[in-house]
């Protein structure tokens, strides 16, 4: 899918500059695009490397811990299916917690730890269960508390106020995430009924 | 709405105020903590050049040619039916399918239209506030071998619309 617009984006761009001969402008978008994107690289450097550092504090005082904590008893009812005290629920209250703090590279093994324990609890089947698929639509809507990246490319365009859309960020963010448990409801609903229907 | 944009301004500040004291209280190492976790930060940027390069050559191919500019004037009247600015609509489409083209894609906005443009507020919380679901499904999923995977691609790409929908209707609310 990726391949298909990358390649979509080049071979459109040159017929159009043939077309309208804007091939000077194509030439030096070339280069100049490769020269801004590892401006923009190094850019992100401070600011990713001051946040996980600052992160790993967090970890090692046990923050992330204590907000794991706090927030099982909700995550727990978004997963009815998983019987109480399941590796499968850590591992999700993780996930989701180092995805609110921005650590991607950490959330992904916890996600990946957690759907190997719900296929365990799915017999193995290679189908999709009920809770694979909240787990995927929560992360998908991915809550974020601070949008580390963004931040650093709006300093690397020396905005004049670089976090003010930290709060932006954070109610649509929270607006995709409630969004994305209701249309999973609303999918596992439909899917009852259906089955009711058939058998 | 000046109070979202001072929470915003605040936020930073007190959540590191809070993990320091934490940890000092907890007789945990400070610095020694943060260099760990620092040195991951580092390998993170160099890891993404590759990609970013790849993308924002190909966005700024696009764009200079003009045929964005083409794809952006057919939608436009469209847009504005919605008061939506036209000019995101590269984003909104890119944001599902891959995370580095969006990245890429963003920083172009920002980087044409300024940071502190409406463009650019935008394109800022549309990028911070979804996740690329096609990246997530391939990954979490292909990872533990679920080939059937049920509702989950609607669920996650309808998840993306009401993200996209929400950050317009709210930084239209908070900045305009």
């Amino acid at each position: 899918m990726v391949n298909i617009i990358w390649v979509f984006l080049f071979l459109t761009g040159f017929i159009f500059a043939a077309v309208t001969g804007n091939m000077e402008a194509v030439n030096e978008a070339v280069f100049s695009g490769a020269k801004e994107a590892v401006v923009i690289c190094i850019g992100l450097i401070s600011v990713l490397t001051f946040w996980l550092g600052i992160m790993k504090i967090a970890e090692n005082a046990g923050l992330l811990n204590m907000v794991s904590r706090l927030m099982y008893p909700v995550i727990s009812k978004l997963f009815p299916d998983i019987p109480k005290g399941h590796p499968a629920l850590g591992y999700i209250v993780s996930n989701m917690t180092a995805n609110m703090f921005g650590l991607g590279n950490a959330a992904t093994p916890m996600g990946i730890k957690a759907m190997k324990e719900l296929k365990k609890l799915n017999n193995d089947k290679d189908e999709a269960s009920r809770s694979m698929i909240t787990l995927l639509a929560v992360n998908t809507a991915s809550i974020t508390l601070i949008p580390t990246t963004v931040i650093a490319l709006r300093i690397e365009y020396d905005s004049a106020a670089p976090t003010e859309i930290v709060m932006t960020t954070i109610l649509a963010t929270a607006c995709s995430t409630l969004g994305a448990i209701l249309i999973d409801r609303y999918f596992y609903y439909k899917r009852m009924n259906k089955g009711r229907g058939i058998y | 709405m000046s109070w979202i944009t001072t929470i915003s301004v605040w936020l930073i500040p007190s959540l590191i105020l809070t993990i320091l004291l934490v940890a000092t209280w907890k007789r945990v190492p400070s610095y020694e903590s943060f260099v760990d976790g620092a040195k991951e930060g580092v390998n993170m940027s160099f890891s993404i050049v590759p990609y970013l390069v790849g993308m924002l050559v190909s966005i700024k191919v696009f764009r200079e040619s003009g045929a964005m500019g083409f794809f952006i004037d057919l939608f436009k009247p469209l847009f504005s039916f919605f008061y939506i600015p036209a000019e995101i609509l590269p984003l909104a489409m890119i944001r599902p399918l891959s995370g580095t083209g969006a990245l890429g894609m963003t920083s172009d906005l920002i980087g044409t239209y300024g940071p502190d443009s409406f463009i650019g507020r935008l394109a800022s919380t549309m990028q911070g506030s979804t996740d690329t679901t096609f990246y997530v499904l391939t990954v979490y999923f292909g990872a533990v071998g679920i080939k059937k995977m049920g509702d989950a691609l609607k669920v996650g790409l309808s998840a993306d619309v009401i993200g996209i929908v929400a950050s317009i209707i709210i930084v239209s609310l908070v900045f305009l």
